[in-house]
C-alpha cells in the first residue's frame, strides 16, 4: 500500500476514534437539550455490586444539587428488564433512567469496566471518566461535581 | 513472486498481527450479567477453593496464577 492512502486511513481511524462518544442527532441521553446543565452520566446494572453503593449517593447528589443545575443520567445496561426494575424498586430512584440493553451506548462510550460514569460540564464537554465506584471516591467526585456547577 | 526477503516480510507481518493475542477474546465489561451470578463465580466454593490452593502449593511449591480469570462481575 503507497505511503500516503496509507497515512490519510490511519488519520481518518483516528479522527473517527475521537469523535467516538460524541451525541449523535439521535441521543437518547439527550445531551443536546442539557446543555447549560452539569451532566452526571452513570452505566449501571443490576448484577453490578459497587451500583448499590452509588445509587444512594447520586439520589442524594440530585436531590441537594438539582436546583443548581445538576441533571443525573443513569444508563442501564442489563439485557433483562425486569432485573433493572427490580433494582429500581429497591432504590426508587427519582433522576432520570435510560434503558440501553443493547449495549449502543456503552459501545460508543468505550466503557472500561462497570459502573462507568461520566461528568459532563455545562458546555457539553466531558470533564471526567470515572470507573468503578467505592465508598472513598465520594468526596472527590462531589467536589468535582461542585466545581463545575460553579461555572455557569 | 516469492523469494526469501518477501517471505520474511510476510512472516514479520504475520507474528505482528498475532500480538494482539487474546485481546478480543471474552465479552464487554457491559455484558457480565451471567458472569456476575454467584453460579458462576469461580470462588464460588471458598473452602473448596481453598483446600484446593493448599494442594497446588504442596504440589508445586508455587502458588497463584489464579488471577481475575472469567467469572465475577469485573466491577471495581
Amino acid at each position: 500500500m503507497k505511503l500516503l492512502p496509507r497515512l490519510l486511513a490511519m488519520a481518518a481511524c483516528v479522527a473517527f476514534a475521537a469523535t467516538a462518544g460524541s451525541a449523535g442527532p439521535d441521543d437518547p441521553l439527550d445531551l443536546p437539550h442539557l446543555r447549560g446543565n452539569v451532566v452526571y452520566v452513570d452505566f449501571w446494572a443490576s448484577w453490578c455490586g459497587p451500583c448499590r453503593q452509588s445509587f444512594p449517593w447520586m439520589a442524594e447528589l440530585q436531590h441537594k444539587y438539582g436546583p443548581d443545575g445538576l441533571v443525573v443520567v443513569a444508563v442501564n445496561v442489563d439485557h433483562e428488564r425486569h432485573e433493572a426494575d427490580q433494582f429500581l424498586r429497591e432504590f426508587s430512584p427519582d433522576f432520570r433512567i435510560v434503558y440501553d440493553a443493547q449495549g449502543v451506548l456503552a459501545e460508543r462510550y468505550h466503557l472500561k469496566g462497570m459502573p462507568t460514569s461520566f461528568l459532563i460540564d455545562r458546555d457539553g464537554k466531558v470533564q471526567l471518566e470515572h470507573v468503578g465506584f467505592r465508598q472513598a471516591d465520594r468526596e472527590a467526585l462531589t467536589e468535582r461535581v461542585r466545581t463545575l456547577l460553579q461555572n455557569h | 513472486m516469492l523469494n526469501a526477503r518477501m517471505a520474511a516480510m510476510v512472516l514479520l507481518v504475520a507474528s505482528l498481527a498475532s500480538l494482539q493475542g487474546c485481546s478480543t477474546l471474552g465479552v464487554k465489561p457491559w455484558q457480565r450479567d451471567l458472569l456476575a451470578r454467584k453460579d458462576m463465580a469461580l470462588d464460588a466454593n471458598p473452602v473448596d477453593g481453598s483446600i484446593d490452593d493448599h494442594i497446588y502449593f504442596s504440589k508445586e511449591a508455587a502458588s497463584g496464577g489464579k488471577g481475575f480469570g472469567g467469572g465475577g462481575c469485573g466491577c471495581n
